[in-house]
């Protein structure tokens, strides 16, 4: 059995950006994935590229992540239908309005370009807005990709860096031969490599107890829900000032409408089911915001597993303790960015300065260490 | 919004379900049956408007008004026109009818969803005046519709002649039947098919109309292209071999004005797919069927399938069906023990196979045939829903798309409002071919909704503060 340099284990949008740059930067890399490249989280997702709903702090990432999305020809391939359009986020009422001048404020304190506006500007802006809205915000940087054409884009560029990618393949544990990782494989192969990266998901849990490693991961599991293509009824990201919606209308017609409301589901069984409730909860508020809406038919509901860490922060970098060994998740709007978090993780594999701070998973395992001593 | 409860939900008043609710309301079940037709009688028994009513009294609608009435009696409950979109584990369900958004829930769920016509696309099949082999059964019974003056008719199956003897017998001319079998594949459906003396004779009925009225019938070919002319419809035809794959040099010309056309029936698994039950790949009963028992059984407790669903065997044979997983059902809840089970059951359980076998043989004439699919070029849509053509579905199994499901992502196909129902069988035949066979290439996952609903109907009045909007998400 030949050693690798580098295996990544999980192909979503964070393990697969980090494939595709470490391969780029000469090493020889094997990214496994128990399933197809990118059909979790990174291909069923709303495929926002909002800093309206971004965590302040992830800022600077999110616009970073948002460059390379609207720039995929260059650096990428493929396509992913990727549309750069400004953002409005809505307050229907006094207190969300009070939320929305917050947020914006601190989103703009980290270099987003978020003005507030007038209910009549935003609905210059964008016409089919409802007059209900009180007060709106507007950034000049959002957008929206086709988040299921994610894995197609990736999978031509990783087979062109020359990365082997092997789609449904599980790994089942990590063993140790030295300083080197053995992953051992349901198929009964065992893939030897200098460098481990995990890249779970919602999985990176279990994926770290293969290392003694125990940092608790939360799992989200969110409802996407999706209309039939109808006439241009807006052409903005539209989201609203607590988060819970996210709305926007693809070039053939159809209006994703999502925001975070829970379906049901667990790491293990996956999504289970939409909770009607939640997803009718939903649509009320996309048909507030865009009336118009309530014209159109819904076609089709989703779930997708989304990971939190205890602090709502990203784990990203060398695995405390364990030479060699990386993590990269949990990423709030993790799908803007996981272009250039992946960036940020390979330039560190590859013993180059990256171009930001990445996210040390120490402070959680910390708190872990701490919680076990009492 | 209140949710009524009950022992069973039958999904479909076709015959499986007609039959399967009025058992278990009979056996002292709670039963609910749910469709979102306006009246109950499925596709074989489709009641014809009330207006309609009064002069019919062929087989089908005296078999239709029978179970109709039997359901009708047994007090079960009926709640048409109702929209099911979602259900729930163990089981809830949620639907908009007349009066608005209702939900249900039920400790049992009978699945007798029938089927959904296949058609294999070709260069022209979405050309205004090609219409289903079996949507053209609706209008003609249900609506009493012809669907053109001069109508050709395609395809395979028994809905062949029934089809073409009802459009003469409404004042039609066929130009002809354009048969993908050959008279041998009718001889060995017939000598299977004794089993039903009464509708073979119903099948001599029309043949003997269609030879009356000088129908040509063409053996082993296959519409291959339709394209508009200033007359109409002009259809051109090639000779196929047993796999469906057309003949090169062997074309054949016929003009129309409306061409009824359709490959087959495929069992609905919506609701089987949605609630994860195990499936398998069973291609003489019509394709992807949920794994059920000879009761119909699904592997998720409390979850039945009878009827064409579950594997065409054809309308004598679904009330059969029906009853039997009405009786396990009744069992499975606790109000029949086991030796009355199998005392209720075990003569159903024979009379079904026999009829059965009937249906059987005849949806074996409307098998699948791969070949076909060489007919649809690079630009033939798959997907109408989606405009999503063969080169692009071609395209996306060249960089790796290995299952229907990722090539649904990467092409769009299979999104749109019909949710899969036209193309999936396509689609299962283009990526099986490349990964070694239908059970590889998997079948979509299924999701809610199970039909396209108006969100106007979903979301109804309401106030910003009728909204349940869950705590902010983190700054
Ligand atoms: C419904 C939904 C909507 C969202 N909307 C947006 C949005 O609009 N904008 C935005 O920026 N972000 C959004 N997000 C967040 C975003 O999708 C995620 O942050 C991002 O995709 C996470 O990528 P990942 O690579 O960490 O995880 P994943 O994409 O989940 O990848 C993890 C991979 O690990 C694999 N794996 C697991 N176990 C094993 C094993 N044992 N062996 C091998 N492989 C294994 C899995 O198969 C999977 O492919 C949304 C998330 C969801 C769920
Ligand atoms: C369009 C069509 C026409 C046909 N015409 C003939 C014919 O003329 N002669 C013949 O011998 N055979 C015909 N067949 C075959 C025939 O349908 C079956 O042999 C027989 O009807 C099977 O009975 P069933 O009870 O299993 O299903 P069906 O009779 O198909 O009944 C299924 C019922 O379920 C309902 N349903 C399905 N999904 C949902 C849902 N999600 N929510 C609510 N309700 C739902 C439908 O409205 C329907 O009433 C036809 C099939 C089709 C598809």
């Amino acid at each position: 059995m030949s050693c690798t340099d580098l295996l990544v284990v999980g192909a979503g949008i964070m393990g697969a950006s980090v494939a595709l740059h470490a391969a780029r930067g000469g090493l020889r890399t094997v990214l496994v994935d128990r399933g197809p490249i990118c059909r979790e989280a990174s291909g069923v997702n709303a495929g926002t590229l909002t800093l309206h709903m971004t965590r302040a702090a992830l800022i600077p990432y999110a616009m970073e992540g948002w460059r390379l999305w609207t720039t995929t020809r260059d650096w990428l391939g493929g396509e992913i239908d990727v549309v750069a359009t400004p953002g409005l986020c809505l307050a229907f009422t006094d207190e969300e309005a009070a939320l929305l001048e917050a947020r914006s404020a601190a989103r703009r304190a980290e270099g987003a370009p978020i003005e507030l506006v007038s209910p009549t500007e935003a609905r210059r802006i964008e016409p089919g807005l409802s007059e209900r809205v009180v007060l709106a915000a507007h950034c000049s940087m959002d957008g929206h990709a086709g988040a299921y054409l994610t894995g197609r884009a990736y999978r031509c560029a990783l087979l062109e860096a020359d990365a082997a990618l092997c789609e449904g393949v599980t790994v089942a544990g990590i063993e140790r031969s030295g300083s080197r990782f053995i992953a051992l494989c349901n198929d009964g192969t065992r893939i030897e490599a200098e460098r481990l990266v995990l890249a779970g998901g919602v999985w990176l849990e279990p994926m770290l107890a293969w290392l003694g490693v125990r940092l608790p991961i939360k799992v989200l599991v969110n409802q996407l829900a999706v209309t039939e293509r109808c006439p241009p009824v807006m052409r903005t990201v539209v989201t609203i000032a607590n988060g819970l919606l996210s709305l926007k209308q693809f070039a053939n017609g159809t209006v994703l409408v999502g925001g975070g409301w829970q379906g049901r589901g667990d790491r293990e069984r996956g999504g289970v089911e939409l909770i009607p409730e939640n997803i009718v909860g939903n649509l009320r508020l996309a048909c507030w915001a865009v009336p118009q809406l309530r014209r159109t038919r819904l076609v089709r509901g989703w779930l997708g597993l989304e990971a939190e860490t205890a602090d709502a922060m990203p784990i990203i970098g060398p695995i405390p303790g364990i030479e060699n060994a990386y993590l990269i998740g949990s990423v709030h709007s993790g799908y803007a960015s996981g272009p250039y978090m992946g960036q940020l993780l390979a330039d560190l594999i590859l013993g180059r300065e990256p171009e930001r701070p990445l996210f040390p998973p120490d402070r959680l395992l910390g708190a872990v260490a701490e919680e076990a001593l009492c | 919004m209140a949710e009524r409860s009950f022992d069973l939900a039958v999904i479909g008043a076709g015959p499986a379900g007609m039959a399967a609710a009025t058992s278990a309301a009979e056996a002292g079940l709670r039963t609910l049956v749910i469709d979102e037709a306006p009246r109950p009688g499925g596709q074989v028994y489709r009641a014809p408007p009330a207006e309609f009513l009064p002069q019919g009294t062929d087989a089908d609608r005296r078999i239709g008004d029978e179970l109709r009435t039997a359901l009708a009696e047994s007090g079960a409950e009926l709640a048409l026109d109702h929209r099911l979109w979602w259900i729930g584990e163990g089981f809830e369900l949620a639907a908009v009818g007349p009066g608005g958004p209702h939900r249900f829930s039920a400790r049992a769920l009978l699945v007798a969803t029938g089927t959904t016509e296949r058609i294999l696309p070709f260069p022209g099949w979405t050309t205004p005046g090609v219409i289903g082999l079996a949507a053209a059964t609706i209008l003609l019974k249900a609506d009493g519709v012809v669907p053109g003056e001069r109508v050709v008719v395609a395809g395979a199956g028994p809905l062949l002649p029934l089809v073409a003897a009802k459009a003469v017998a409404a004042g039609a001319s066929v130009a002809a039947i354009v048969d993908l079998a050959r008279p041998s594949d009718w001889a060995s459906a017939v000598i299977r098919g004794r089993s039903r003396p009464d509708l073979l004779a119903r099948g001599a009925g029309w043949l003997r109309r269609l030879a009356m009225a000088r129908v040509p019938w063409w053996s082993a070919r296959a519409v291959v292209n339709v394209s508009t002319t200033a007359e109409g419809l002009s259809i051109d035809t090639l000779a196929v071999n047993a796999d469906g794959e057309p003949q090169p040099g062997t074309r054949r010309k016929i003009g129309a004005d409306a061409l009824c056309i359709g490959h087959g029936l495929v069992p609905s698994t919506e609701v089987t797919r949605l609630l994860g039950a195990a499936h398998v790949f069973r291609p003489e009963v019509g394709g992807w069927v949920a794994d059920v028992d000879e009761l119909g059984r699904t592997n998720v407790p409390h979850l039945y399938v009878a009827g064409d669903a579950a594997g065409v065997e054809g309308a004598a044979a679904a009330p059969l069906a029906g009853r039997l997983a009405a009786l396990a059902a009744v069992h499975d809840l606790g109000r029949l023990d086991a030796t009355h089970l199998a005392r209720r059951s075990d003569p159903f359980v024979a009379r079904r196979r026999g009829v059965a076998r009937f249906g059987k043989a005849m949806a074996g004439l409307a098998r699948l045939r791969s070949g076909l699919l060489d007919a649809a070029t690079p630009d033939t849509i798959i997907c109408r829903c989606e405009d999503v053509t063969r080169a692009e579905i071609d395209g996306a199994i060249d960089t790796g798309a290995r299952d229907v499901n990722q090539l649904k992502a990467w092409t769009r196909c299979g999104m749109g409002p019909c949710q899969g129902r036209m193309c999936g069988e396509a689609v299962g035949e283009l990526v099986g071919a490349q990964v070694g066979g239908r059970a590889q290439a998997g079948l979509w996952t299924g999701r809610a909704p199970l039909r396209p609903v108006p969100l106007e109907d979903l979301v109804g009045g309401y106030d910003y503060a009728d909204i349940p909007i869950p705590q902010a998400a983190p700054l």
